[in-house]
C-alpha cells in the first residue's frame, strides 16, 4: 500500500549469521563494556560484524531499535487503555498518523471491524498514571478526530493474564513443531 | 466511561509497587527508552551523554533488570519482517469459564501476551507464529479448544509503535 508508513514486508531480509544473532540477543543485549563481541564470541563473529549486522537490521526494520523495555506498572503508570475508534474509512490513514503524535499514545494500528459487534478500525494506547489522566489523552484523541469518529470506547487492562514475549524458534525457515499440551 | 482514579483493584495480579528511582536513575531509564547507539563501545558513549561512569551506567541498568523495573534491554525485533506471524486476537469468555479459558489460551506456546480487558470481548491476545500461515491454524484451533469464536484483528497499517513512558 503506497499510504502504509510500513515499508513493504520480506521476510528473506536474514541470512543464518543474522538469524543466529537475533536469536543469541532475543533474551536481551549483554550488560559488558563490549557487547556485539560478547555476543559475537560463541558464534565466531567479530565484534564490528556483529555491530554492523545489528546496524543494516536496524536500518532495514528489522530492528526497530536496541532499548530499554519498560515494566508500566513499575514507573507508575497503572493506567493502561486500549482506546479503540469508530474511524470514517476515507480519512483513517491521516488521521492515524496525526493520532500516533500525540503524548501518551504508544502503539497505533488500523485493525479490521467486526460488525456488528466490533465497530472500532483505529486502536491507540494510552499509558497514563491514573485513569483521569488516560481519559484527559482520550479526550485530545476525540477532539482530533472530531466528526470522522462515529463512536469510542476505553477498554482497560484489568489483568496480565500471559505475558512472555515474541520468540523466534531455533531452526531457520522450519514450521515449529507444536509443543505438548495439557 | 467514568473518570475515575486507578485503584489497588484495577491493577493487574502482577503489577509491583511503583519503584524508587534517584535521578539518575530516570535520566538512564528515559534515555535508555530511545535506543542505544550502533558503535563500538555504546554504553561508554550513552554514560558520557548522562555524566556517568560506564561502569556506574552497568550497573544501574542491571539492578534496573533484577528490579523488574525493566522488563527487557536489547533489539526490539519487528515479528513480521523475521519472517514469523502476528495478530491481536480477542474472545468474549462467559464469566463462569474464564478461568478454565485461560488456562486453554495460555496452553497456546503462540500465545506471547494476554490480558484481561473490561468489555464483553473480555480477553485480548497476541498471537506470534513462525509463519503467517500458522496463524489461522492456531485461531482455529483456539476455537476448537474453547468452543468461542475468536475475533482475529490482524493489523492493517501501523501508524506507530514507540512506546515511551517519560519518568
Amino acid at each position: 500500500m503506497s499510504v502504509s508508513t510500513c515499508p513493504s514486508e520480506s521476510p528473506s531480509l536474514l541470512d543464518a549469521t543474522d538469524r543466529a544473532i537475533v536469536l543469541a540477543t532475543q533474551a536481551g543485549l549483554p550488560l559488558v563494556p563490549d557487547p556485539w563481541g560478547a555476543v559475537g564470541r560463541p558464534l565466531g563473529l567479530g565484534a564490528e560484524e556483529v555491530r554492523a549486522r545489528l546496524a543494516r537490521m536496524q536500518e532495514v526494520g528489522i530492528v526497530r531499535r536496541i532499548a530499554a523495555v519498560p515494566n508500566h506498572y513499575r514507573l507508575g503508570y497503572v493506567a493502561n487503555g486500549m482506546t479503540v475508534w469508530d474511524v470514517d474509512d476515507a480519512r483513517i490513514v491521516r488521521l492515524g498518523r496525526e493520532v500516533a503524535t500525540l503524548p501518551g499514545v504508544s502503539h497505533c494500528y488500523r485493525r479490521p471491524r467486526h460488525l456488528p459487534d466490533w465497530p472500532y478500525n483505529l486502536f491507540a494506547m494510552l499509558h497514563g498514571h491514573t485513569r483521569e489522566e488516560v481519559e484527559r489523552q482520550a479526550e485530545a484523541l476525540r477532539a482530533l478526530l472530531g466528526e470522522a469518529c462515529r463512536d469510542h470506547r476505553i477498554l482497560y487492562s484489568s489483568r496480565i493474564l500471559k505475558k512472555t514475549g515474541l520468540r523466534l524458534a531455533g531452526r531457520p525457515g522450519a514450521g515449529r513443531k507444536p509443543e505438548p499440551r495439557r | 466511561m467514568t473518570a475515575m482514579p486507578a485503584t489497588a483493584t484495577h491493577q493487574p495480579a502482577t503489577a509491583g509497587p511503583a519503584a524508587e528511582l534517584d535521578a539518575a536513575d530516570r535520566r538512564l531509564i528515559n534515555r535508555l527508552q530511545d535506543g542505544l547507539p550502533l558503535v563500538a563501545a555504546p554504553y561508554a558513549a550513552v554514560a558520557a551523554e548522562l555524566d556517568l561512569s560506564e561502569g556506574e551506567l552497568l550497573y544501574r541498568l542491571e539492578r534496573l533488570l533484577e528490579a523488574g523495573v525493566l522488563s527487557r534491554f536489547g533489539p526490539m525485533y519487528h515479528a513480521e519482517r523475521l519472517g514469523g506471524g502476528l495478530t491481536l486476537a480477542a474472545l468474549a469468555v462467559p464469566e463462569r469459564d474464564f478461568e478454565a479459558v485461560v488456562d486453554a489460551v495460555n496452553a497456546f506456546p503462540e500465545v506471547a501476551h494476554n490480558y484481561r480487558r473490561e468489555h464483553a470481548l473480555n480477553m485480548w491476545f497476541v498471537l506470534a507464529t513462525e509463519t503467517p500461515e500458522r496463524i489461522q491454524e492456531v485461531i482455529a484451533e483456539i476455537e476448537a479448544a474453547t468452543g468461542l469464536p475468536v475475533f482475529n484483528m490482524p493489523k492493517e497499517e501501523e501508524f506507530h509503535v514507540r512506546l515511551h513512558l517519560p519518568v
